[in-house]
């Protein structure tokens, strides 16, 4: 029974915390954009100056995929 | 994650950087997305550049003395067309759905948390426990009905306030109800308590709110991301020789601005220099440019196809000839306001019936004198049990996963009301220009230039903005040529392209109208060649209206066109056709049509369409259409191919039949609950087994939906 008194507490605070970080996901915008978070995964950092021929690269490796 | 958003913290800080959006429809990879990030965020005034891809749209937040324009050159640039996004009209209602989706969290907070507490009441704990448990349960649930209960307790009072009644009312009497008795079992140690139910009620209906909504936005983004804003300014030449930019909205009458070729005009007014060829299709949907010189009135949303002119405006804003038109539709969508949805009309049916049974079950166990308390446990386990669940889950989830199968074959579906209304519709009629055929002329002999004709035509194409060049461009770069190196390239109002090419004279010549095509002449040195262009009709055409013959949609052609071309087309796709329609006579055939019990599906395209769009019962419009045709439409399909119409006539058919086997369903289920809850039978376990139960099934079928749109 005395069990109780900490589980309790301790499920409620877990489904709040829970829901208190879906409601900061909402406001900071992460779902916002679902596919483009997908598609940046296949970003190079290294290919910052983007020419036609990355691009191209880029299209290969994303096919690929 | 990637460095793509340079914001320089200290710089943003100090200046007021404005933020600008911009569709760029042809936003398809990783690689768009870092090519159009890196390259924007390079640049001077830039602060940073954030594609949203699903949207299709860019967010530039810049200093405010860059202009939007010219971004959108820069993106250009890069290799993207772009469109000036405005503050979109459609997307006003946007953030309801937010808040519908905190509200479904909390619930689901609330629902597990008083589940996990109501199963062990379940399972057997007594006395001071269960008391116990059933105080924490009204503690959490109180707070949660209060927050997650809101939609409905707000939509009901609006309807009550006005007299009527709708889906919210019997919500919201159920939830009182129960939760007030709830807590009064809990106060007086009572076995039963309906806290899990009541939050799961809340939980369920406001997963269908979500859907709905949710339904409703995808569609509007991606109609957003279609409207061509007409101009967002211009330039405006002051008295003293300097030039300013000018939003559309500040525009006022005499002043004077100046139109580059290949911008769209942002006001009505009266050419004071220059002469040039002005697109009107956005305002007739036909296509053939006119020739307006220097005394000429030009319109609002025209395109200046080939050279620069000054206008003196006449009329800006509120006061162009496109609010005649506005105030047309807006008079002729009156009447849709007042159709009402499917879910609310069953619930006129559903809700006196469910509120006299459960009144009924009252007084009958009254009389049989087990006293008030038992009675009102009974009634209210009636009124639970009676939830309508599969109304306020059974018709979204049916839209919206067929609204989701539409939107893959390219068709967007603005709400749930627009899919009920389409699956009544028994009669469709067409505009020809835009709608029957694509809007644009096709070059139909290419293949008989060489290779050598073939890159000069590109290269002399490609300089102008004049419809049929644009036609002769977009061929020739499905054929992957590529164009020859011209020099000293002119466009001549009203005669054509020219220019030289290793010293022999080239040229593309205006387009000659004949008599069911046009031809226009290309010159190279010594030879010549005409290039046959023709308005096709759209693939798929002729089957799209068999196929909706066969779905009971007679259909007939209503073009504001001439006679002999409405013939043409009326021939090829075997419909009877009346030509020549003004605005107002397409409001009028539709007008009668309803009268005589009709219910209207038009399909249209042209700014001339508007207030048809808005009157019929439905209405479909092309992607290419106008702004205006788009906002009207109550759906919007992006293909060449005619077939999404009557793909979208289909799956709103089955879509109903589908909605019409859950109230089946529903009712079914009723008809074996109401009898347990009549005779007392029902606890909280029962309940909160059948409610979720009901709703799976529900959900399940309208899951078979995803296949509908073939």
């Amino acid at each position: 029974m005395s069990g109780l008194a900490i589980l309790i507490p301790v499920a409620l605070l877990m489904g709040l915390s829970g829901l208190a970080f879906f409601f900061w996901a909402m406001r900071n915008g992460q779902f916002e954009d679902l596919d483009g978070a997908a598609q940046r995964v296949l970003i190079d950092d290294e290919a910052q100056s983007a020419t036609a021929q990355d691009d191209d690269k880029m299209d290969e490796k994303h096919d690929k995929a | 994650m990637n460095a793509v958003t340079k914001l320089d913290a200290a710089k943003a800080d100090t200046v007021d950087n404005i933020v600008s959006r911009f569709a760029v429809p042809a936003i398809r990879c990783a690689g768009c997305i870092s090519k159009i990030e890196n390259g924007l965020t390079g640049e001077q005034n830039i602060l940073s550049a954030r594609v949203n891809f699903s949207t299709k749209q860019v967010a530039v937040s810049h200093l405010p003395d860059l202009r939007e324009d010219a971004i959108k050159h820069k993106i250009e640039q890069l290799g993207f067309d772009a469109q000036i996004l405005a503050d979109n009209p459609l997307a006003e209602e946007k953030g309801g759905t937010d808040k519908l989706i905190r509200a479904l969290a909390v619930a689901g907070f609330g629902m597990m948390n008083i589940m996990l507490l109501s199963v062990s009441v379940w399972s057997g704990a007594m006395g001071t426990t269960r008391d116990l448990f059933h105080w924490i349960s009204a503690l959490i649930a109180i707070p949660v009905i209060g927050y997650s209960g809101r939609p409905f307790f707000s939509s009901a009072f609006m309807a009550l306030r006005y007299g009527r009644t709708n889906m919210d009312v019997p919500i919201t009497i159920g939830i009182i109800l129960a939760t007030g008795l709830s807590l009064f079992e809990t106060m007086t140690s009572g076995a039963h308590a309906y806290f899990e139910s009541v939050v799961m009620l809340i939980f369920f209906l406001l997963a269908g709110r979500v859907l709905d909504g949710m339904m409703r936005d995808r569609a509007r983004e991606g109609i957003s991301a279609l409207l061509k804003q007409t101009a967002p300014g211009a330039m405006v030449l002051d008295e003293d020789g300097k030039t300013r930019w000018v939003t559309s909205k500040e525009l006022r009458p005499d002043m004077r601005m100046m139109v580059a070729a290949g911008d769209n005009l942002a006001a009505d007014g009266v050419i004071e220099k220059g002469a040039s060829n002005f697109d009107f299709a956005l305002m007739t949907g036909e296509s053939e440019p006119q020739h307006k010189m220097s005394g000429d009135l030009v319109l609002a949303g025209t395109l200046n196809l080939t050279a620069p002119v000054t206008v003196r405006i006449t009329a800006a804003g509120e006061d162009t000839s496109l609010s005649d038109i506005a105030r047309l539709m807006d008079e002729a969508g009156q009447q849709r306001s007042f159709y009402v949805r499917v879910a609310d009309k069953a619930a006129r049916y559903y809700a006196p019936a469910v509120h006299s049974l459960a009144l009924f079950a009252f007084i009958y166990w009254m009389f049989a004198g087990v006293g008030w308390h038992q009675s009102l446990l009974i009634s209210v386990a009636v009124l639970i049990i009676t939830c309508p669940c599969a109304l306020g889950l059974a018709v979204p989830a049916a839209q919206v996963v067929a609204s989701g199968a539409l939107l893959r074959k390219g068709v967007m579906i603005k709400d749930g009301s627009a899919l009920e209304r389409l699956a009544e519709a028994d009669r469709v009629l067409f505009d020809k220009t835009g709608t029957l055929t694509l809007g644009r002329p096709v070059p139909l002999n290419l293949d008989h230039l060489s290779l050598r004709q073939k890159q000069v035509a590109l290269a002399l194409a490609q300089a102008s903005n004049h419809p049929v060049s644009k036609g002769i461009r977009n061929a020739l770069l499905a054929g992957d040529i590529t164009p020859a190196n011209l020099d000293a390239i002119e466009e001549v109002p009203g005669e054509g392209m020219s220019a030289s090419w290793s010293g022999a004279h080239v040229a593309l010549g205006k387009p000659v109208k004949l008599e069911d095509h046009l031809s226009c002449q290309l010159t190279i040195g010594d030879e010549h060649f005409a290039i046959e262009l023709q308005d096709d009709v759209r693939p798929d055409a002729v089957s799209t209206i068999d196929r909706l013959n066969q779905l009971g949609l007679p259909g007939t052609i209503i073009s504001g066109d001439n006679a002999a071309s409405v013939a043409k087309i009326s021939r090829a796709v075997g419909l009877t056709a009346q030509a020549s329609a003004s605005p107002q006579d397409k409001l009028h055939l539709i007008s009668k049509l309803s009268a005589s019990g009709y219910k209207v599906l038009m399909v249209g395209d042209g700014l001339n369409d508007g207030p048809a769009l808005a009157a019929a019962h439905v209405s479909i419009a092309p992607g290419s259409a106008s702004d205006v045709g788009q906002q009207a439409a109550d759906a919007v399909f992006t293909s060449d191919s005619f077939l999404p119409v009557a793909l979208a006539v289909q799956t709103a058919q089955r879509t109903m039949q589908i909605v019409r086997q859950n109230f089946v369903l529903a009712i079914g289920y009723n008809i074996l609950a109401v009898p347990l809850a009549l005779t007392g039978m029902v606890t909280p376990l029962i309940a909160a087994i059948a409610m979720s139960l009901s709703s799976l099934i529900v959900v399940g079928n309208a899951l078979r939906l995803n296949g509908a749109a073939k």
